[in-house]
Order: structure tokens, then C-alpha cells, then sequence
């Protein structure tokens, strides 16, 4: 275990930002395609 | 291949037989939540081994964490290129619909996955090198082929008949194909900023396995993850494209 306190594991030795811009963005790009895939699919199954 | 005469594989399975749309939508329908199930695990365990197991890096102290995602972010943004090429290729050669649809869902995962690398790979380079950005000879291929998969998506949007979409695409993917060596040896051929090997692998024996088992675990995650995305993806775009035959029809008041 790497971190004293859930302070300690959010501050990431001052690289917080870094480290958890990187990740955010990255989850945030998945969560836009998989609810851009649900919109796409559900438009495609929509009757002509 | 969906009018071709029924080939046999080896195997004794008919694989030809999936390389129709129609026989292939089910089976991508099938197939996609478990892969995106294995990437939830994965993505869970990569995440829990990269912060609570491998420890402290000694030169870097905590922003190689990042690694944990642009590694497989920019493995994934090359090889996705290479499975759309592929694809794009096999369309032109054999002329089979699937295979320009596979190419098309691909493309906007692929340029997800490129888009993360860039993106991780200026937070990390921030407190690492001191700049967000450098014109260096890795960065600038890897931006180079950002635009490619975006000029993918653009010249097959902009046009209305999807076979000659398809055609013109596996072009310019094909095209393309040549910046992926460029990306992956142009740390070897310029002298760049961006490093070879980012964490110390080899100094300490214990630290690089947890290290390094962290990062595998991620790349499989996004494999899976990539496979599922590109599955719906294709399902979407082959019930776009096959919308006025009857299977689609019947399959679609099935779901009422």
C-alpha cells in the first residue's frame, strides 16, 4: 500500500493534477463514445 | 463475400459464412457485452495493481502513474490504425461489405485512443520534461495520425454511396499505414525528447514487475474494451446500411 490517507492518494506527491487529468479525460472520452454508440443505435433502430 | 458459393474452412467451421453482414450482426451483438465485460474487470484490476500495488517510481515519483494509460492509449491508437487497414484492405481486394464496415466502426475508437495518448502524454510530459508539447519527431507522427483517422471519418461522411465511401477510405487508410513504423521507431531514428523505455525496467527487479504486470493488465483492458466498442459500433452501421432488406425489417419488429 502506497498511500497513508485518501489525502495523500488525491494529491499524488503534487502531481494531482496530472495524474487525475489524465485519467478523467480518459474515462470521460469512454462514457461520450459508449453513450454515442447507445444514441447511434438506438437511432438505427428506429423504423424508416 | 455474402453471394459467394459456400467455402469451408479447414477448420470444418464456415468462417466465410460471417463475412456476411447479416450472419455477423448477431454474432458482434453476442460477442460485445462480454468483451466489454473482461474490460471492466480488467480496466478494475489494471487500475487497482497501477495505484495500490506498484509502488512509488524513484526518478519520477508519482506522474509515471499516468503510464497505466498512455502506454496502452498509444499501442492501441497504432494497432487499431493497422486493424483498420487491414480491414479497409481486405474490402478493396475481395470486394466484401463487412470488411468496409468493420474499417468504419473502428476509425472513431481508434482516434479516441489516439486522442487519449496525446492528451496523457502532455500531462505527463508537464512535470516530466517541463512542456505540455514538442514538435519532436514521436509526437508530431503520433498528432499526424489523429488527423489521418479524423480525414478517414471526413472523406467517408462526405460521401452519400457507402461502397465508394469504403473504397475511397481504405485508400487513404492504406495511405497511411506508413506513418504507423514511423511512430513506433521514430525514438529510435531522431533523436527526441520523448524517451524509449519511460520506467526504469531493469534497476529494480520487484518494482518493474508490478509495474509492468499494471500496464499489461491495462492493455488487455483496452483490447477488450476497443473489440466491444467496435462490435456496436458495426452493428449500428450495418443496420444503417441494410435498413430496406427484409432481415433488418423482421429483426427490427422483433425488438418491439
Amino acid at each position: 500500500m502506497n498511500w497513508g490517507s485518501a489525502g495523500e492518494f488525491f494529491a499524488m506527491g503534487g502531481k494531482g493534477l496530472y495524474v487525475w487529468g489524465s485519467y478523467a479525460v480518459t474515462f470521460l472520452c469512454i462514457a461520450i463514445e459508449l453513450a454515442s454508440l447507445n444514441l447511434r443505435r438506438r437511432a438505427a433502430g428506429k423504423k424508416p | 463475400m455474402s453471394s459467394a458459393t459456400p467455402q469451408t474452412a479447414s477448420g470444418g467451421i464456415n468462417w466465410f459464412k460471417y463475412s456476411s453482414p447479416q450472419t455477423f450482426f448477431p454474432l458482434a451483438g453476442t460477442l460485445a457485452p462480454w468483451f466489454a465485460a473482461i474490460a471492466a474487470v480488467l480496466f478494475v484490476a489494471g487500475l487497482y495493481i497501477g495505484f495500490f500495488v506498484a509502488p512509488t517510481d524513484a526518478q519520477q515519483g508519482e506522474s509515471y502513474r499516468i503510464i497505466f494509460i498512455h502506454v496502452p492509449a498509444a499501442w492501441m491508437s497504432m494497432l487499431i490504425y493497422l486493424a483498420m487497414a487491414f480491414w479497409a484492405g481486405m474490402g478493396l481486394a475481395f470486394n466484401t461489405r463487412l470488411s468496409g464496415m468493420m474499417a468504419t466502426a473502428l476509425a472513431p475508437t481508434g482516434a479516441l485512443f489516439t486522442f487519449i495518448a496525446l492528451w496523457t502524454g502532455a500531462l505527463w510530459g508537464k512535470p516530466t520534461w517541463g512542456t505540455w508539447w514538442v514538435w519532436d519527431a514521436r509526437l508530431t507522427s503520433e498528432l499526424l495520425l489523429l488527423f489521418l483517422y479524423f480525414g478517414f471519418m471526413a472523406l467517408q461522411a462526405a460521401m452519400d454511396d457507402p461502397r465508394r465511401a469504403d473504397k475511397a477510405g481504405a485508400v487513404l487508410a492504406l495511405v497511411g499505414v506508413i506513418n504507423i513504423p514511423i511512430i513506433y521507431f521514430s525514438v529510435k531514428w531522431w533523436n527526441t525528447l520523448h524517451q524509449g523505455a519511460s520506467v526504469s525496467l531493469k534497476s529494480a527487479p520487484t518494482m518493474a514487475a508490478t509495474m509492468f504486470t499494471g500496464m499489461i493488465v491495462m492493455v488487455f483492458a483496452c483490447w477488450a474494451y476497443a473489440i466491444a466498442a467496435a462490435l456496436w459500433r458495426v452493428r449500428c452501421i450495418i443496420l444503417e446500411r441494410e435498413r430496406r432488406s427484409e432481415w433488418v425489417a423482421d429483426y427490427l419488429e422483433t425488438q418491439k
